[in-house]
């Protein structure tokens, strides 16, 4: 080819240079976006002096008022509205991550039995799958609600499970230790680190050696320290024992019904899900794969744990990630059934302070950052189930 | 144009007398009823006594028949009203853009509303307060032996503020229970997660009726824990129409006092005591000043009769509510029923 044949190409200059243009766009697109959004908080902050509604953040540190039915922080009516909030938060943080854990549980039972070859196994677990993900997770938390609170015992004649705990509609009542709670933590915390350690070396010298690792040294080493400081404060400590009254029970802890309800809704929900995610997962991993295990003489359970399921993991944990969102987000719908989250406590500060706009704003960037933690989180895991070396 | 001088006087002539002889002026929302020929009033969904459907469709309760009885006295005896059922959300806006001319319903007079809202109250028809429905079983006589109780209720502007004030003023403790809607709070109380179910207390008499299995066998509180006064509510725009909703519930309030009742209203015309004439329009031009004619009161009267008598029909001791007149009782027997004097 001729490359004097082909003509100079002049270079664009203004509107006709793309490259130009392509900037141009954009920043006019974000100056229009800029505009739109400062017209609208001047008009919103225009219209709300209009109305002489009261603005800002102030109010988070007055007085509630209010009372809240559970809270693993201290709460009295006369605390903050901003710690009324943290409140909500635990109990928020508690029902996601509990409900995570107890899904992916449920889920990979699910999964696993919807692939069962056993011939009544595998359709109850479809027809459970087909059932529960085909109707609005709102309604079967209704429907966990009201069994519960139909099904559980009034609290006068509340059946004691074990010496001090109770079974109620009121809940389930347990005796708590009064005080030093600070070593049974530092036990846990010891425990971990130590679980941890093993597991780090003993990987190691799977490596060097060949031998697969042993589990159960390092789940000794977990639990050795907390049994142990238990066990010397179960002896030594006093316990708060939850005592019968006239409407239930006083002292102890205690866990709500509308948490257990919302618990089982939702982790029974998303079960459903993360069961057809993980069985999608595993179908994706080639048959070869099972053939090739068998043949190195691996046992169907060491095939399954060794072989499928890593590779089953890299297609599953993207979409169990968006549904561990879908979890955290929809504990927003304890309000229906009377669990005091997050969403529920600023509901009831909005009715108290009037303050919609910075109340929405506040709970909008929690539940944002919940959900980006927990993206973060799995982006991290699935970076580390990533097949080594593939692209 | 130009018009004739003869014709041009004669026009401000009548015109000049038609403005004695006519009621005073009349404003635009009577103007618009009268053309319509009906009264629109926005009335609560579904509270039993209150306003509440029957079986035929018919509109019935306390809060409706005072609409009846503003639709007698400004429409006369083809009074027609038409009633639009609206959610707690969207009872001031439907009232604020003009849909209705008149909320009835059980809408607390509260500061923020009677001023903020480009509205104003009329009056209160139902002195109403937060109050405690519980199981008769429990034998309770008092709301303060609710100590360490669970109780039920939806997130409302006050509702759990009046819980937490009552007890902490008390010195008790309580487990609240909190639900976004009342049916849901009713629905987990029934259920028996709680000990007592906190509302207002025309709500909760009208629940015990309408939703437990057997009402006797519940019992409301005699504490009333805040101040719920429920009352006509019209735009703000309009002062006449206004001050004839105001007056129209002065006005049965009055004959309750004077024992004007429906029976004996058509006798009572016949009164020769002042203050009965000047209501039922047999002397002075009361019902001129409001815009109306001299018959308004008589019509209201007859048509739903005086306010005793609604509230007996409705909500009273020998309804299912079963409710006493307490706080609703005229102000001559120990209640805040007080009607300004007609002159």
């Amino acid at each position: 080819m001729n490359a004097a044949a082909i003509p100079p190409v002049r270079s664009a200059r203004g509107w006709h240079d793309p490259s130009f243009r392509a900037l141009a766009t954009q920043v006019i697109a974000l100056a229009v976006l800029a505009g739109t959004v400062a017209f609208l908080a001047t008009n919103l902050v225009g219209n709300l002096e209009a109305r002489s509604i009261r603005t800002g953040f102030g109010f988070l540190w007055q007085a509630a008022g209010f009372e809240i039915g559970q809270s693993f922080i201290a709460w009295s009516p006369s605390a903050s509205f901003g710690r009324a909030l943290l409140v909500g938060l635990l109990n928020t943080l508690v029902v996601a991550s509990l409900g995570i854990v107890l899904s992916t549980l449920a889920g990979f039972v699910v999964g696993i039995a919807s692939l069962s070859r056993n011939p009544l196994v595998s359709p109850l677990a479809r027809l459970y799958v087909e059932l529960v993900r085909n109707t609005p997770l709102l309604l079967q938390l209704y429907l966990w609600y009201a069994v519960l609170t139909q099904m559980l015992p009034a609290a006068s004649a509340a059946p004691q499970l074990l010496p001090g705990v109770y079974l109620a509609k009121s809940g389930l009542h347990f005796p708590v230790l009064q005080h030093g709670g600070g070593p049974l933590l530092a036990a846990a915390l010891v425990g971990v680190l130590a679980f941890a350690g093993h597991g780090l070396w003993a990987r190691r010298k799977a490596g060097r050696t060949g031998m697969p690792a042993k589990l159960w040294p390092g789940l000794l080493l977990l639990a050795l320290p907390i049994v142990a400081v238990a066990l010397e404060r179960a002896v030594t400590a006093s316990f708060d024992v939850p005592r019968p009254t006239r409407f239930g029970f006083s002292g102890g802890g205690m866990i709500m019904p509308e948490l257990t309800a919302l618990l089982i809704g939702l982790s029974l929900y998303n079960a459903a899900f993360i069961g057809e995610i993980l069985r999608a997962g595993i179908l994706s991993v080639g048959r070869g794969q099972l053939e090739a295990a068998a043949a190195l003489g691996l046992s169907r359970g060491q095939a399954l744990r060794l072989v499928v399921i890593p590779q089953a993991m890299k297609v599953a944990v993207p979409p169990l990630a968006s549904q561990y969102l879908n979890l955290a987000k929809n504990t927003s719908l304890a309000i229906a059934i009377g669990y005091p989250d997050l969403m529920s406590i600023g509901n009831t500060i909005i009715n108290q302070t009037g303050q919609a706009v910075e109340v929405i704003a506040i709970l909008m960037s929690i539940y944002l950052t919940l959900s980006l933690a927990i993206s973060a989180f799995m982006n991290w895991y699935n970076a580390r189930v990533a097949l080594k070396g593939a692209s | 144009m130009r018009i004739p001088f003869k014709s041009g006087v004669a026009a401000v002539a009548l015109a000049l007398a038609a403005s004695f002889a006519a009621p005073a002026e009349a404003g635009p929302t009577l103007d618009a009823i009268r053309k319509r020929g009906e009264v629109v009033c926005g009335v609560s969904t579904g509270i039993g006594g209150f306003s509440i459907a029957d079986s035929s469709g018919r509109w019935t309760g306390l809060t409706t028949d005072f609409c009846r009885a503003v639709s007698a006295a400004v429409l006369g005896d083809a009074a027609k009203e038409k009633f639009v059922p609206l959610s707690p959300q969207q009872r001031f806006t439907a009232l604020q853009s003009g849909e209705i001319d008149m909320l009835t319903t059980v809408a607390t007079w509260t500061l923020t509303r009677d001023a903020s809202l480009g509205l104003l109250y009329a009056g209160v028809y139902f002195y109403d307060g937060q109050g405690f429905l519980v199981p008769k079983s429990l034998g309770l006589k008092s709301a303060l032996e609710l100590d360490g109780a669970s109780i039920c209720t939806a997130t409302g502007t006050t509702s759990e503020l009046n819980l937490a004030d009552f007890f902490r003023a008390n010195g008790k403790t309580f487990k609240p229970v909190v639900f976004e809607a009342q049916n849901e709070a009713r629905a987990a109380f029934f259920s028996g997660r709680c000990q007592a179910f906190s509302a207002d207390m025309s709500y909760l008499s009208s629940v015990r009726v309408s939703d437990a299995p057997n009402p006797d066998e519940w019992q409301i509180l005699p504490e009333m824990i805040s101040k719920e006064p429920l009352g006509p509510v019209v735009a703000r725009n309009d002062l006449d129409w206004y001050t004839i909703a105001k007056w129209v519930l002065l006005a049965l309030v009055e004959a309750e006092e004077k024992g004007i009742t429906a029976a004996n209203v058509e006798q009572m015309k016949d009164s020769a005591n002042p203050e009965i004439k000047r209501l039922l329009g047999t002397a002075g031009d009361m019902g001129q000043r409001l815009g109306l004619d001299p018959g308004w009161a008589y019509r209201a009267i007859k048509r739903v009769g005086n306010y005793g008598e609604i509230f007996e029909r409705n909500v009273g001791p020998k309804t299912p509510l079963r409710m006493e007149r307490n706080s609703n009782a005229l102000w001559t027997k120990g209640g805040l029923m007080y009607a300004m004097p007609v002159r």
